[in-house]
Formats: structure tokens, C-alpha cells, sequence
């Protein structure tokens, strides 16, 4: 009898060598000319009337390849395509709503490296702003190509703005405190009613990842280290936060964005006029004048920092993008697609004109099919603008992000005092868990 | 005897052997794993202050959150026993909550906790009470899952009345005629007769709460107010600051959203170890608790 366990054990260490997964490929590329065909897998995460309008692009790219037969399933998030490609199955193509994968996918092989078909196709990859060329690809390997872009701006609401005497929404960030305390009301017991702007930075899109740009800090440096601690940028952007922060009080916020609706709900806070001035991403314009067309809003660049003003109208972005799988068994069709979703002009302004992001590539954003009123005007003036940055890519994803989110969280409600030797401290935790998964 | 076998060897042996080793790896779901030592017990044990943070959460809801249920479940059945009419309706209901599904019991909890909108801290201020911020203040976040953990404890409360409902009624008679008060015969004969019933919900509460993910995943996400975020619900994991960031939700995180899944692996075995030495040592202070009678 006590054999048996043992040879189980043994069967089960050899199994361990057989379920380990193997993502290197080789990229055979097929001459140029050649008409891809065949069946292919597509994931995407979009759901509801987003997906509808992935499933009109995909109908128009079957009837301009009528050899290639796409299977479209939708709502699939990142966790879900990680885990059928690591188990060598999964999509073809993956199109995914975070660049956080871009550093893993591209250095680990698991989304193949996409030069050979660019090279062969001419694609010209200068029709993408350089952050968008930045944001899909990692340490040289473009293994993604951008689909859609996401841009950050500010939200104003113009109704409040004028009550209080304001025409024009704020340019600085000692602008932007200055009409946020004059603009919030609060009840005779000191609860908030109407914020001016919300300065707590786990609040909706307020985070620091969008905000960081309006004071240029870095996050990481060439040799991808955290460049937290040393960017006197950094400590600049935590201060006015924190004297924001502690003029509403910190228990107020709290309490005050508690009894806000969701986010994603029609009960947003700025749909409800609860907040005059927001951070949030071009798709709010068409939210509003979905959910809340009676709300008079305007959209503007992020503010910056006061002694930037050179640099008004950059800001963050962020985009969808798809990849090949290293397990595609049809690499040539499922590259046809992708290169018609991403490069395609009559695609791309398609797809944006029905979910109302940004068109990435130039001849998109110049076409004159692309329906464009002044607030999203705006959002795609920030697009092209050469200081609108991004969070670089890392193989260990958002991690690095995540974890200066919390000390800043932790520094805005007062957990973390020291703010000088919290950011050099931070560096040092960022790096050793970045070592981790290199 | 031998499906027995394949069965724990496929489904128990072979995924703690496999889990023994990826935490000696580098390994990201994506690559073939690369040895790596000691590496990922080093970082979890010298480096990753999250991790004892998360660590320092589960044992908070260890030790507050099993006793509180244990309690809880111990009162509502010992009330619905000492019942002369009525038991079946008011067990039914104290049932009840226990087959709501966490997830939604979970979000209606948040709602109702809600520190602005929420009618808790309504009612609460008819009293002239200010209501804590719940589940957005990182002092009241666990206790308000503790709150909801008290709520839905109907699985408990049925094996506490089976229990309850078995002890000899003989016992009580004749410690009455002794002069035994009630907290005498609750000390000398309910809890002795309940004891193996009691180390059962101890050793299972443990052990769940260990694992405790879904209510704390699903509170934190709720609170943050960005519920349906396309970024993922692992976002919001631990929201206010971490206070709800138990140690099964931080290896999901560092498994699946940062892809240290030699790392995740390594903290899965040491929450094994710590398991398994928990259950050992609760089971042997029972036999010394019971005169090794069972």
C-alpha cells in the first residue's frame, strides 16, 4: 500500500512537466498578396449597444473578405483571455480594454509579435500619435496594434460655473482649487451638497493616473524603476491635493461621494449636478446625452500645474487594443482583421462615431465622416496633443499604478503622515515588486 | 479503494504538489516556469507589506468574525428552542438569509449602510446618533461585514438547534432540583453537550474564513462606487485603503492581475500550512477540552 501514494506522486510530478504551457511560436508570415482565409476566433469585451456595433464592423470586414469567417464572442475580460491562452486555447484575436496587458502579453509571447506583418503589409505606424505607438508595444516587440483610444479632460458644468460667476472653465491647478471651494455648497451643518470638484483620487476617474499629467510627474524611469520618489513633481501634486482635500474635510468627502450613484449608472454624480467640475473620459459626452441631456455641460484639457502653462491641453490616454494569440491557428486571417479594425479609415470612424471614442490614426481623426461637435473636439485635440502621455507599460501590469494609488489614498485620509519619506519608501516597494515578476 | 485514490490524487494531490511548485517559480501563467528558490517566500515574507496587511485582515475576521457568527447562531437557536409557540415560522425566517446569495445580500447590505443615502444611518439619527461611514471608512469596513456575517447565519443556527434540541431533557430536571440556576445549566449542560457541535462550526468557520473573498470583493467594489468599472472588479479590491483586503483576494490579485502566479502560488502555501496547523491545534485542545472522549 504505501507505494500507491507514492506513485501517484511521482505521476503527478510528471504532469506537472505536461500542464505547463508553452506560448513561443514560430512566425511564419506568408508572402505578400496572398488572401488570408479560413476561421477565426474573436474575443472583445464590449457588451449590450457597445457590442452591437462591433458586430456591424465585423459583418463589413467579412463582406470585404468573404474567405474569412469570424466567430465574434463578446463580454470576455482580460482574466478570462490570460487563462484560456495559457491553456492553449483561447481567441484568435483578443481585443482587450487595458494596455495593462501589454507589457506581459508582449514580453511572455502569449500575443505574437506583429513586426513581420506589419513589415510585409507596409503598414505605417507614424499615422499613430507616438504615446498610442508607446502603449502597444513593450521593449521593442509590437505584439499589439491601438483600436480605439481613450482621452482624459475636464467636465464642467456650466449651469453651476455661471452661478457662481464663471464663464470659462480653469486653466491651473490654483485655478481649478480656487472655483472648486467657491463653487461648493454645503448645507448649514457643514455637509456637502454640491462639490466643486471631488480632490479624493479613488473617486470615479479621478485617480492618479489621469491626474499626474497636469504636473507632468513620471512613473517609472528608462530602466523601469519608480520614479515616484524622486520626481519633485509627485510631492507637488500630493500637496494640493491634501490642502484640498482637508478644506472639504476628508470624513465629508468620504460621506459626501458614498452617497453618490455608481459611476457607470445613470445616477453618475455629475449627470446629477452634484459635482461641477470632473475628470472623466471622452465616452462621458455620449453618456450625458444619453442618460442626462438636460445637464449643460462644456469639456476642456486638464488643468496644469501653475508654472506649466505651456503645456495646457496635454493630457492622459489610454486605448483598446487587440493582439494575435500565440495559439492561433490562423495567424494570417486573424492579422487581416486586425488590420482592418486598426488601420481601416471607414472602420475606425465607424466604430467611433458609435461608441464615441477616439479614432487612432490620422486619417481618421481628419476624415470628415467623423461626427465631431465641440466637447468631443476637445477630447481629440488632447489626443494629438505631443505632451498627452500615458502609464508605460509593464510585464506586471497595472501593479506598480495600484500600488501608488494606495499611498496616495493613504496619504490624502491621513494614514500616511510623511510624505518625503512615504514616496522614497514607495520606490523601494514598487522596484522590489517589479523585480518580482521580471 | 482505487477511485478513492485517483480521486484525491487528481483533484487534492496533484494540485498541492503542483502549487508546492510554482511557488518556487517564476512563473506566469504564460512561460514555462523558471526556478527561482526562495525568492517568492522572501519577497512575501520581507518585502510585501501588502501581504501583511491582508494577512493581519483575515486574522482580524478570524477572530472577531467566527466567535460573532458562532454567537449569533448559538442565541437565535437557544431563542427559538425556549419558543412555546411559533418555532417553525420564526426558524424559517432567521433561515432565510442564509440562502441569499452572498453577492446580493452583500450590495443590498452596502446600500443600506450607505452612510448618506442609507436608511441605517437615517434611523440612527432619529436617535441624534451620527452613523459611521460603514463601509467606506477603513475603522468600520470589517465590522460591517462582521454585521452582515451575523445576519446570514441560518446554516449555523440549524445545526446548533439539531444540537440543542438533543440534549437530554432529564439533565436539566435534575440540575433544577440541585438549585442549578439557568446559567449553571446553560455552563454545566448545554455547552458540554454541545460541544463537538461547537468545534465543528469553529474548525469549518476557520477555515472559510481564511478563504473569506467574495462579500469583502464584492463590498469593497460597491462602496468604491465604481461597480460596473470596464478595468475589472480586482481594481477595487481593498477599498477604503486596503482595510478589506483579506489574504485570499490579495493572491488572486497577485496571481491574476499582476501575473505573479508563482508568487500567488506561495502565498496559497502558506495559507495550506497556516490551515492546516489552525484545524490541528483546534482539534487537539478539543480532545483535551472533551478527556479525548471523541
Amino acid at each position: 500500500m504505501p507505494r500507491r501514494p507514492l506513485t501517484l506522486a511521482a505521476a503527478a510530478v510528471l504532469l506537472l512537466a505536461a500542464c505547463t504551457p508553452g506560448t513561443e511560436t514560430a512566425d511564419d508570415v506568408a508572402p505578400a498578396g496572398q488572401e488570408a482565409k479560413g476561421s477565426i476566433e474573436f474575443w472583445h469585451f464590449f457588451t449590450d449597444r457597445e457590442a452591437k456595433a462591433i458586430d456591424d464592423a465585423i459583418a463589413k470586414f467579412e463582406n470585404a473578405h468573404p474567405d474569412i469567417d469570424v466567430n465574434v464572442t463578446a463580454g470576455q475580460d482580460d482574466a478570462k483571455m490570460l487563462q484560456a491562452i495559457s491553456s492553449g486555447k483561447g481567441p484568435d484575436v483578443g481585443l482587450s480594454y487595458s494596455t495593462d496587458i501589454v507589457g506581459k502579453f508582449c514580453s511572455s509571447g502569449a500575443w505574437r509579435d506583429l513586426t513581420p506583418y506589419i513589415e510585409r503589409d507596409k503598414v505605417d505606424l507614424d499615422q499613430f500619435p507616438e504615446t498610442v505607438r508607446s502603449y502597444t508595444s513593450y521593449h521593442d516587440r509590437r505584439c499589439a496594434m491601438p483600436f480605439l483610444a481613450d482621452v482624459y479632460g475636464l467636465y464642467y458644468n456650466k449651469t453651476l460655473l455661471a452661478q457662481a460667476g464663471y464663464t470659462a472653465p480653469p486653466k491651473t491647478m490654483t485655478e481649478l482649487a480656487d472655483m472648486a471651494k467657491k463653487l461648493t455648497k454645503r448645507a448649514p451643518d457643514g455637509t456637502i451638497e454640491v462639490a466643486g470638484y471631488v480632490p479624493l483620487l479613488n473617486f470615479y476617474e479621478n485617480t492618479p493616473q489621469h491626474i499626474v499629467p497636469g504636473w507632468d510627474a513620471k512613473w517609472l524611469t528608462a530602466d523601469e524603476k519608480s520614479a515616484i520618489g524622486t520626481d519633485p513633481q509627485w510631492a507637488a501634486m500630493l500637496k494640493w491635493h491634501k490642502d484640498l482635500v482637508d478644506w472639504y474635510g476628508y470624513d465629508n468627502l468620504q460621506k459626501f461621494t458614498a452617497g453618490l450613484g455608481d459611476e457607470w449608472s445613470a445616477d453618475n454624480a455629475f449627470h446629477k449636478g452634484k459635482i461641477a467640475m470632473s475628470v472623466d473620459g471622452e465616452y462621458r459626452v455620449a453618456f450625458l446625452t444619453d442618460q442626462a441631456p438636460d445637464v449643460d455641460f462644456g469639456t476642456a484639457p486638464l488643468p496644469v500645474a501653475d508654472d506649466q502653462a505651456d503645456r495646457y491641453g496635454a493630457g492622459f490616454v489610454t486605448g483598446n487594443i487587440a493582439g494575435i494569440s500565440a495559439n492561433s491557428k490562423n495567424p494570417e486571417a486573424a492579422w487581416a482583421l486586425i488590420e482592418y479594425l486598426t488601420t481601416e479609415t471607414d472602420s475606425i470612424v465607424g466604430l467611433s462615431n458609435a461608441i464615441k471614442n477616439v479614432p487612432t490614426t490620422a486619417d481618421a481623426l481628419a476624415s470628415p465622416d467623423l461626427q465631431v461637435d465641440e466637447k468631443f473636439k476637445v477630447f481629440l485635440d488632447i489626443f494629438e496633443h505631443p505632451e498627452t502621455s500615458t502609464t508605460p507599460p509593464n510585464a506586471s501590469g497595472p501593479k506598480y499604478v495600484e500600488m501608488a494609488q494606495e499611498y496616495v489614498n493613504g496619504y490624502l485620509s491621513g494614514a500616511n503622515k510623511d510624505p518625503a519619506s512615504g514616496l522614497k519608501d514607495l520606490d523601494t516597494r514598487i522596484d522590489q515588486a517589479l523585480e518580482l515578476g521580471r | 479503494m482505487a477511485p478513492a485514490l485517483i480521486g484525491i490524487g487528481v483533484f487534492f494531490l496533484y494540485p498541492l504538489l503542483a502549487a508546492v511548485y510554482f511557488s518556487f517559480t517564476r512563473f506566469d501563467l504564460l512561460t514555462v516556469p523558471e526556478w527561482v528558490g526562495l525568492r517568492n517566500y522572501t519577497y512575501l515574507f520581507t518585502q510585501d507589506s501588502v501581504a501583511g496587511k491582508a494577512a493581519l485582515n483575515t486574522l482580524w475576521f478570524v477572530v472577531i468574525l467566527v466567535p460573532a457568527r458562532m454567537l449569533a447562531a448559538l442565541l437565535t437557536s437557544m431563542l427559538l428552542v425556549s419558543l412555546k409557540r411559533g418555532g417553525g415560522f420564526f426558524r424559517t425566517i432567521f433561515y432565510l438569509p442564509a440562502l441569499a446569495p452572498p453577492v446580493a445580500a452583500t450590495i443590498a447590505f452596502v446600500f443600506l449602510f450607505n452612510p448618506a443615502t442609507g436608511p441605517v444611518n437615517e434611523v440612527l439619527s432619529w436617535f441624534g446618533v451620527d452613523g459611521p461611514l460603514w463601509f467606506d471608512s477603513p475603522d468600520w469596513s470589517k465590522p460591517s461585514l462582521v454585521l452582515l456575517g451575523t445576519w446570514a447565519v441560518g446554516d449555523l443556527m440549524v445545526i446548533f438547534l439539531a444540537a440543542l434540541l438533543d440534549v437530554p431533557k432529564p439533565l436539566y430536571e435534575a440540575a433544577s432540583i440541585d438549585g442549578a440556576n439557568a446559567w449553571q445549566r446553560f455552563v454545566h449542560i448545554t455547552l458540554p453537550s454541545l460541544s463537538p457541535v461547537l468545534m465543528f462550526a469553529a474548525v469549518t468557520g476557520v477555515i472559510q474564513t481564511l478563504q473569506y473573498f467574495t462579500q469583502a470583493a464584492v463590498a469593497a467594489s460597491v462602496a468604491s462606487g465604481t461597480a460596473t468599472t470596464g478595468g475589472g472588479i480586482s481594481s477595487t479590491f481593498g477599498y477604503p485603503e486596503n482595510s478589506t483586503l483579506t489574504y485570499p483576494l490579495h493572491l488572486y490579485v497577485s496571481g491574476f492581475r499582476y501575473y505573479d502566479m508563482g508568487y500567488a502560488n506561495a502565498l496559497a502555501v502558506v495559507l495550506f500550512l497556516v490551515a492546516f496547523a489552525v484545524t490541528l491545534v483546534l482539534l487537539r485542545r478539543f480532545r483535551a477540552f472533551t478527556g479525548g472522549a471523541r
